[in-house]
């Protein structure tokens, strides 16, 4: 297993802050249309990370138009241009799952200071 | 034709230059020894023989290592002809991963995991029996293997539970990803034949 390592190490984005569920976050995403590129924002909560080293995931969520959007992004990909934490969230447990179920003032997370 | 004989190491995610992921594998592909070059006059056919891995002379029988001593190389672990060799080669010459370069379409060879005795649903891909409608006993089941009084016998060669895997597989055209020629390794797309640590073959 260490080979994978070595192998993936310089693949890895060194530079994520750090962040973690119940963060309000801002994915900026390279997106290329043609020849331009743009970035695409992404705003919502971290509701969970996963996996590790070059597999590791994080899930965003946000209500648009009414409607629930999670949105799954490789951590180290290159794609990203940019993650932003806007709000440090102050949370019990490491998935927040629970959420997904809550509309409006129950879906609130409370603000870590 | 040009090859190398290597181990596979394991699978991981690979981002390509546009930033896509892809999935890989990595194989630690040679450095491979030429231990006989055959020809057609001499042989009757032609094939370069390639050896990977030192042994241990102790672990080697005496006309193997004489074998190996005609080449003018230490005893090597595994064996394995590559016919019809591109390039010149000649005994004793160490062919590396520098070989192969990014987009380079290889064959992987190798031999697949075992799966021990497995019935017709797993082996074969037959689709089973039907889960519902008063249906007992029938969810993996093969349905009928054939006829009646005539031909009073089944045919040879029936697809029926055994034992499945452990044989030589062929990946064809997966795209080389990297190469990594100081730790002779290599990350091809997709996966290949095989558990970790078992050899495969590269042929370009």
């Amino acid at each position: 297993m260490d080979i994978l390592a070595t192998v993936t190490a310089e693949q890895l984005n060194t530079e994520i802050p750090e962040f973690g569920p119940g963060d309000n976050l801002d994915v900026h995403i390279r997106v290329v249309e043609g020849e331009k590129e743009r970035i695409q924002l992404f705003k919502g909560l971290c509701i969970q990370r996963r996996g590790g080293g070059i597999n590791e995931t994080f899930t965003v969520r946000k209500i648009s138009g009414g409607v629930g959007v999670e949105r799954v992004f490789l951590l180290h990909s290159p794609q990203l241009a940019k993650i932003e934490r806007t709000r440090f969230g102050k949370i019990r447990r490491a998935k927040l799952f629970y959420i997904r179920k809550l509309r409006g003032k129950a879906a609130r997370i409370e603000e870590k200071m | 034709m040009q090859g190398l004989l290597g181990k596979k190491i394991g699978m991981t995610r690979f981002f390509d230059k546009s930033g896509r992921p892809a999935s890989a594998t990595v194989i630690e592909a040679g450095p491979c020894k030429v231990v006989q070059v055959k020809t057609k006059e001499r042989d009757g056919y032609s094939a370069v023989q390639l050896g990977f891995q030192d042994q241990i002379e102790k672990r080697m029988t005496k006309p193997l290592l004489g074998h190996f001593k005609k080449a003018g190389l230490g005893p090597q672990k595994i064996l394995k002809e590559f016919r019809d060799f591109d390039g010149e080669v000649k005994e004793g010459d160490e062919l590396g991963v520098d070989l192969f370069s990014v987009g380079d379409r290889v064959n992987v060879s190798g031999t697949s995991k075992g799966k021990g005795f497995a019935g017709v649903v797993k082996r074969y891909n037959f689709a089973g029996g039907p889960k519902s409608h008063g249906q007992s006993d029938r969810l993996r089941a093969p349905g009928s293997i054939g006829q009646s009084a005539y031909p009073k016998r089944v045919f040879k060669g029936m697809k029926m539970g055994g034992r499945f895997g452990t044989d030589r597989i062929t990946l064809r055209h997966l795209r080389v990803l990297k190469v990594i020629p100081e730790k002779n390794l290599l990350l091809v797309e997709g996966s290949i034949p095989g558990a970790r640590n078992s050899i495969v073959e590269i042929r370009l």
